[in-house]
């Protein structure tokens, strides 16, 4: 398949997640959009892996090239598990003080 | 067309629909539901890749614990009674047309790339994406970054407690 499908297809899922950052005020909302973008992201990351793979298959049929790329997605997961937990709990704490998740609310911080 | 290419435009266009669901749904519930179906289709996607070890580990940590959390805290709230408030529509329109200016500036950009021209990503073959050759990786070129991601949870772990209990 050619590479292009896959950045268009990632490109296509990374804005529908920008748009819903700039367009809902529910802040769980807003925090399952980033997680929409981080997915993209990781789906790139595996596309491209398989094209230097391919590339590199051509030259040696043992090669291993590629492998940081899964790799590097299996840390980007393990850190999105360690920020949904922190983020998850930032917000149970703001609904508890606002009875609310607009994220409206969260201008306070400016002053 | 091959059954690859059918199961690949099959599982792109349920992911964007599945996308887009998740930011028109009114209910929080409806959103997480949607969200899981995104994350089916990527995994799907990634055996579509021959990654294995990444589409059972994106099931089990996305759809299986990351949105079960997101579904606790949304029963927790009970929000789904209440109306969510609503931005202006004009930043609403303002919001979507910067996010659609952003597609088409990236997407112009990938078409004039001379560096994506007739590359192929590798389908059904190719062994790297197998969790023996990534544990083989992981356990020694990476083994440092493995341990450092203990610590990060174990702090994460804590800052949660510590921001959940007062």
């Amino acid at each position: 398949m050619p590479i292009q499908y896959y950045i268009y297809l990632c490109l296509v899922l990374f804005s529908i997640g920008i748009i819903g950052v700039l367009t809902r005020r529910n802040a769980i909302i807003v925090f399952m959009c980033v997680e929409l973008m981080l997915n993209a992201v990781n789906l790139l990351l595996v596309a491209f892996s398989k094209m230097h793979h391919a590339a590199a298959l051509t030259l040696n049929p043992a090669a291993t090239t590629g492998i940081e790329g899964q790799l590097f997605v299996f840390f980007i997961m393990v850190v999105a598990a360690a920020e949904v937990s922190v983020g998850l709990a930032i917000i149970v704490m703001l609904y508890r003080n606002t009875h609310s998740v607009d994220i409206n609310f969260l201008n306070r911080l400016k002053n | 067309m091959s059954t690859t290419e059918i199961l690949f435009y099959f599982l792109s266009a349920l992911a964007v629909f599945s996308a887009i669901m998740v930011l028109v749904s009114k209910s929080p519930v409806h959103s997480v539901l949607w969200l899981i179906v995104v994350f089916f289709t990527i995994s799907g996607h990634y055996v579509l890749l021959n990654a294995q070890f990444l589409a059972i580990v994106n099931l089990i940590v996305y759809a299986g614990a990351i949105m079960v959390l997101f579904l606790f805290v949304i029963m927790l709230m009970n929000l789904n009674t209440q109306t969510e408030p609503q931005k202006h529509i004009w930043m609403k329109l303002a919001g979507v047309i910067s996010g659609g200016c952003f597609l088409m500036v990236l997407i112009s950009l990938v078409r004039q790339a001379g560096d994506m021209q007739g590359k192929t990503a590798l389908m059904k073959t190719g062994n790297i994406g197998l969790i023996g050759n990534l544990g083989k990786a992981l356990f020694q070129d990476y083994v440092v970054p493995f341990e450092i991601t203990s610590v990060l949870f174990l702090s994460a772990m804590v800052g949660a407690v510590v921001i959940g209990k007062k």
